[in-house]
């Protein structure tokens, strides 16, 4: 058989064809189970929010309200897709796609544990930070195609707000980059595991706190929801998408926040491994597989998402811009420049 | 430097018009807002009521002093009870009747329940406007046990029509004085749990410090009351100033603001959730023995068991309640501080049981006019601060 192949089509062709087919196993795994996890994380949203104001949650629909993400999933499904009659209409449709879709490749370059990544390419960090700034394109697309003022305003807003919160997560990030001395997410993980520390979260607070506070605006999460504050833009740039289309932005926006916390877990809490001195401590923890470690910090930062939800009011526009340029900015710019300093000292030490 | 608006642009730029309302999340209820905005900045804002017009000063020429009571409960529904102690102490003052000490006592207890039941919904949605989801919830679950009490008191959580001409309804119960002495006891503390999330909230001060600030000359000049005034730093209360019911029998302190922008309205708004806990403290502490209703067989109805059983009783509910009570002729006007502000009913009495002219001094019909004036050179996000700032209801507004 093997050997058929390798006559008709060329010689290595089956090792490609494998190799293909493995990489399509991969995506399929990797899309079912983060889109599972997307679904279950508006249900872990919906019930810690509860818990934190006195009410219960889901309940109803399966045991504990489990399948109540599967039950909203189809009523959006079977609504009924209201296009506004002045919309610019190909561009409206393709705005869901294109938010949904830039953030599900950005899937494609996380390792969930040692050796599991989809495509292990070098430029992994750079391949995130380009696939969430697109993501801003389907955004404002959608609040220019809508036809409605409010969801305008939203739009303008989100793209003024992505873009300048971008370049702080990316900033913040060149402090990593300098440590690992790598862009491929794989190294930057093992870098760390190398390092005393364990992860780089302890050299590189100040990146991390950067990161952290980036993070929430670059996902349109409080207390930076302004594309989409219901107070004042009803919601923003999907105000009017409905059914489907409004549930692929949901689901992105969903899928960016789980994104946003694998970063911040591969880049500054170690991704699958945990610190040495702990395992040298207790040595049965080096046991556990690595998802599981992954996965319990990727949900503890969610849940300081939702934490932040519920605690904080929304900052205004002029805020938030000015936290990202005056604040964020110059401390990831400082960052960068102490790191380096470090670095090269301890270079020239050695 | 050279101020961005003064560089000639190449290109032509428009003023965006954003109609804002009737149906908004954050303009409690039906207020329309035409903005125009240039980019995120409030140029011109222009306020339209009415949409909730159900003509209450119309329909109460139409119907006797006793049965116009339960329109008062539909102006500011958020607080019924203060809209009907408001009536009933103007068509007292009218009639020139003396209530019983008793039900004085229970009347400033109840419409502090009034004050603290809106003052929290205030509160609640304010905080949600500004963002914060917690302590709306919360909130409202303080007023759930309020709407309770009022259900124990009367039976109905909102629109009450508690309180009578010359007296009130019914007696209070022990088993609601006890009720509400506990969440007397425990509402401090949860007022301390509100504030921790807010207070001192950097982002709440970011976002309420400096705005909508209106000096106290010019928000006597608009004629703004209640705690949108005491913001400024005017210590106007009306129960202070011309004390009515028990007022002039408890003790409270008036909160005031100094810089008259949101931060010192809520400052003042969470200075008077505690105050109304005070007053209602005392009141059961205090609460005298003694009648409910005055004898005042002209103007109140005779008690409903002898109307059953005797002749002169039932011929005199007849009369009163198909004619109305007779009245001198006559014009007065009384003023109550509702939680919005000072709510006034003005009777012009031609000498029949229906007024001749019922008028309505609404507060959020003033506090919404003027909004222009705190909104307009802001952004887009202090109007929904202003909004919720002067806490209006429009109910109250549209009539």
């Amino acid at each position: 058989m093997e050997k058929f192949f390798e006559t008709i089509v060329a010689p290595g062709a089956v090792d490609f064809m494998l190799y293909i087919g493995v990489i399509l196993l991969k995506v399929i795994v990797v899309v079912v189970i983060a889109l599972l996890h997307v679904a279950f994380a508006t249900y872990f949203e919906r019930k810690v929010m509860a818990r934190m104001q006195l009410r219960i949650g889901p309940r109803e629909v399966g045991p504990f309200g489990l399948l109540q993400p599967f039950a909203d999933g189809i009523k959006l499904f079977f609504k009924e897709d209201i296009i506004p009659a002045n919309a610019d209409k190909p561009i409206f449709y393709l705005a869901p796609i294109i938010f949904f879709a830039s953030a599900l490749t950005s899937l494609s370059v996380l390792p969930f544990f040692s050796g599991f990544v989809v495509a292990d390419i070098n430029i992994g960090l750079l391949f995130l930070l380009a696939m969430s700034s697109l993501g801003a394109y389907g955004i404002m697309m959608a609040g220019w195609a809508s036809d409605s003022k409010f969801a305008f305003l939203g739009g303008l807003r989100s793209a003024s707000q992505i873009i300048s919160y971008e370049i702080a997560i990316g900033l913040s990030l060149v402090g990593v980059i300098i440590m690992a001395g790598s862009l491929n997410l794989s190294d930057i993980v093992i870098a760390q595991h190398n390092y005393p520390t364990g992860m780089f979260a302890i050299p590189q607070f100040l990146g991390f706190a950067v990161f952290l506070v980036a993070a929430l605006a670059e996902t349109n999460r409080l207390p930076f929801d302004l594309p989409e504050a219901e107070s004042e833009l009803v919601a923003g740039y999907f105000t009017e998408y409905s059914g489907f289309r409004f549930a692929m932005f949901f689901l992105g926006e969903y899928t960016g926040m789980l994104i946003m916390s694998s970063i911040a877990t591969l880049c500054f809490l170690g991704g699958w491994t945990i610190p040495a001195f702990i395992t040298n401590f207790l040595p049965f923890l080096s046991y556990v597989p690595g998802i599981v470690w992954f996965l319990a910090k990727v949900y503890f930062l969610m849940f300081c998402y939702y934490w932040v939800r519920s605690t904080f009011p929304r900052y205004r526009y002029d805020q938030l811009m000015a936290i990202g340029w005056k604040v964020l900015i110059p401390l990831a710019l400082a960052n960068i420049v102490l790191t380096g300093l470090v670095k090269s000292l301890s270079k020239g030490l050695q | 430097m050279e101020h961005i608006e003064d560089i000639e642009k190449p290109f032509r730029t428009q003023e965006l018009t954003i109609s804002m309302g009737p149906q908004h999340p954050a303009t409690h209820g039906v207020l329309r807002l035409v903005l125009n905005l240039s980019g995120e900045n409030v140029v011109k804002c222009t306020p339209y009521v009415g949409y909730l017009h159900r003509g209450i000063e119309k329909l109460g020429e139409n119907r006797t002093y006793f049965s116009a009571l339960p329109l008062s409960d539909r102006l500011d529904y958020i607080a019924s009870m203060n809209n009907n102690v408001g009536y009933v102490n103007a068509v007292e003052k009218l009639f020139g009747i003396e209530v019983p000490e008793r039900a004085k006592f229970i009347r400033t207890m109840v419409a502090e329940m009034g004050r603290i039941s809106s003052h929290i919904v205030w509160l609640g949605t304010h905080i949600l406007d500004i963002g914060a989801t917690t302590p709306f919830l919360h909130s409202m679950a303080q007023r759930e046990r309020l709407l309770d009490l009022f259900e124990i008191l009367c039976g109905a959580r909102l629109t009450v029509s508690y309180p009578r001409i010359g007296g009130v309804r019914n007696d209070v119960s022990q088993e609601f004085l006890d009720k509400l002495y506990e969440f007397v006891l425990e509402f401090p503390s949860n007022m301390d749990n509100y504030e921790t999330l807010v207070t001192e909230n950097r982002i709440w001060k970011h976002r309420t410090v400096g705005i909508g600030v209106i000096s106290a000359e010019e928000a006597i000049n608009w004629g703004l009351t209640g705690g949108t005034l005491r913001g400024s730093g005017v210590d106007y209360d009306v129960r202070k100033y011309a004390p009515y019911d028990a007022y002039d029998k408890v003790e409270f302190d008036i909160p005031v603001g100094k810089n008259g922008d949101c931060y010192d309205r809520y400052l003042v708004r969470v200075g008077e959730l505690r105050q109304a806990n005070r007053i209602i403290k005392q009141c059961i502490e205090n609460l005298p023995a003694g009648p409910i209703m005055s004898d005042v067989p002209k103007l109140t109805l005779p008690p409903k068991d002898m109307v059953m059983k005797d002749m002169e009783h039932l011929i005199h509910q007849f009369i009163l309640i198909t004619k109305g009570p007779s009245v001198p002729e006559g014009e007065v006007y009384m003023g109550t501080e509702a939680p919005k502000g000072e709510l006034g009913f003005y009777f012009v009495s031609d000498g029949t049981g229906k007024p001749y002219r019922m008028r309505v001094r609404a507060p959020s019909f003033v506090h919404a006019s003027v909004l222009p004036r705190l909104c307009e050179g802001g952004l887009v996000a202090d109007v929904i601060a202003n909004i919720g700032t002067i806490d209006i209801v429009l109910g109250e507004c549209d009539r």
